[in-house]
């Protein structure tokens, strides 16, 4: 991980409107995201942390302040970013090398070099032999890294991941967790993903950034560091640090019921 | 380490080059018998009721005068062919009926995306097709008739009207009804307006269109039958009213059993498109 600032939010504000009335939703949020840093992002529910994907993804335009992509402020959506959602959304109507091509094929950047591209993505994360199935004849997990590698077949600046395994039994969650981490390390990708698991934030995280309620503002953030010998999101649940990183955050996101 | 996880079994019952035991077999005997006699026994019925029909009329219980009986249908069907009328008729008719369907469909689509394309548009049609559903569109006969004279031209018209509001509004529901983190998705790849329609919002609706166009397969066929009524020059509904007019219901009844099957046949063209095109599952 180098210094080198990829994204870069100042002051952000961000307010829905609706006949009933005016929504904040972001205040004042600051940060920068380092080339190849895993950013986590936790916070109560509803407090913002979908939109403040949509606002780095230029879905939306924040209200105030401004968000800076390798320097140069943002303007709409430009296919800089891969997203995961919860689900995978894959097409079923194309085959898993086509629904891995639909990046490409809107941008208009398919040709054979890109295609070359994707199908040794497919090869390289052992779904080479299910490029001509459909996705209905994969298990979930398989699903969801087919869902990644959509996003990285497009080489975007950074991944921006909402909850992508909140559709996943608990067992298989960790796993896909694992594997779609190690993927996006090896293939040495920024991401900023968000999840109400403090486990699994912790787990993935290079840094997390634990957000107050409604609108959401930054409370905290976290250098996660861990002591153990290889740190993928499954082993480093073992270090002693863990505990001690989930009650401080805990404490902080103040959950009351 | 990204191996261990097994796809979803497809599923290719029986067939194949395994062995099977012989419950297997006994199973998928029972099952292959049961299709046979649910086979046999529709036929039966249909040739139940056709010599009921025959017999009570030769037996005069019925008056075939009235009730037609399956013979004279049959020497009715043999005339039509030998004059060459029956082709002329079945021509109209098929034609009518499948550029009606065709042109509905097509329009409807189309209006649909419009529909799609522009949510201010919508709002502001919204109690237009409201009550453009409701009317009887039959209603409407006399005004085409009148409007675009009496011919094919007419019937087409007839045909397309009847399933164009129908196909409209399904097909407009079935867009909004595709998931919107699906458009999100592309949206974040830059996808412009046209390319979510045609990478997402075409193909996700590829079902609603097939259940629009079986439903729009009858009300074409109703659609050209009244129109045939109203213009009645030429075609199956033309046979049938004449028939009724002259009170030779031999003709009215071999012209409905023709239109039956025909009706029949063109629905399971529609079904065999329907599996050509969901092929993915």
């Amino acid at each position: 991980m180098t210094e080198e600032v990829i994204v870069s939010i100042r002051n952000v504000s961000k307010k829905y409107h609706s006949l009933e009335g005016e929504t904040e939703a972001v205040k004042d949020l600051t940060l920068d995201v380092h080339r190849g840093e895993f950013i986590t992002i936790v916070g109560p529910s509803g407090c913002g942390k979908t939109t403040l994907l949509s606002l780095i993804s230029g879905l939306f335009r924040p209200s105030s302040g401004r968000i800076m992509l390798n320097g140069e402020t943002l303007n709409g959506t430009t296919g800089h970013v891969g997203y995961m959602l919860q689900e995978d959304h894959l097409f079923n109507w194309r085959t898993i090398l086509r629904n891995v091509l639909i990046g490409l094929e809107i941008k208009g950047t398919l040709n054979s070099q890109s295609m070359e591209k994707a199908k040794s993505l497919l090869h390289k994360y052992g779904l080479g032999d299910f490029k001509n199935h459909y996705p209905h004849q994969l298990s979930g997990g398989m699903r969801q890294r087919v869902a990644l590698i959509r996003t990285l077949a497009v080489d975007p600046d950074i991944l921006l991941l909402d909850e992508p395994f909140a559709a996943l039994d608990y067992q298989t969650r960790l796993k896909v967790a694992d594997d779609i981490w190690k993927i996006i390390k090896k293939e040495a990708k920024t991401a900023i993903m968000v999840t109400h698991d403090i486990s699994e934030a912790l787990s993935m995280a290079d840094r997390v950034v634990v957000l107050s309620k409604r609108p959401a503002a930054i409370k905290s953030v976290h250098n996660v560091e861990f002591s153990c010998e290889e740190r993928t999101p499954i082993k480093c649940r073992e270090a002693p640090e863990f505990r001690v990183y989930f009650n401080r955050i805990w404490k902080e996101l103040d959950v009351h019921v | 380490m990204f191996n261990n996880d097994n796809p979803v079994q497809v599923s290719d019952s029986g067939s194949g080059t395994n062995t099977i035991s012989a419950d297997h077999r006994n199973f998928l005997d029972r099952v292959r018998r049961k299709r046979i006699y649910i086979r046999i026994t529709q036929v039966a019925i249909l040739i139940f009721i056709f010599a009921v029909w025959e017999m009570a009329a030769n037996a005069r219980i019925i008056d075939p005068f009235i009730t037609s009986q399956p013979s004279r249908m049959f020497q009715t069907l043999v005339n039509l062919h030998r004059d060459g009328s029956l082709y002329m008729h079945i021509g109209y008719t098929l034609t009518e009926t499948i550029v009606g369907f065709l042109a509905g469909t097509i329009v409807g689509i189309f209006m649909a995306v419009l529909l799609w394309w522009s949510e201010f548009l919508a709002r502001v049609l919204e109690p237009y097709l409201v009550v453009l559903n409701s009317l009887p569109k039959i209603a409407l006969g006399p005004i085409i008739l009148v409007w675009i004279g009496a011919g094919p031209q007419s019937i087409i018209a007839m045909a397309l009207i009847i399933s164009l509001v129908v196909t409209t509004i399904g097909v407009y529901n079935g867009f909004r009804e595709v998931d919107h983190d699906k458009i999100k998705l592309l949206r974040t790849f830059g996808a412009t307006k046209l390319q979510i329609l045609e990478k997402v919002m075409l193909p996700a609706s590829i079902s609603t269109i097939v259940s629009a166009m079986k439903i729009n397969v009858g009300l074409a066929w109703v659609g050209v039958i009244v129109g045939e009524f109203l213009v009645s020059k030429a075609g199956l509904g033309h046979l049938i009213v004449y028939g009724g007019q002259v009170f030779r219901l031999d003709l009215v009844m071999t012209s409905v059993i023709i239109l039956a099957i025909l009706a029949a046949l063109m629905y399971q063209f529609v079904s065999w498109i329907e599996k050509k095109l969901i092929n993915w599952n």
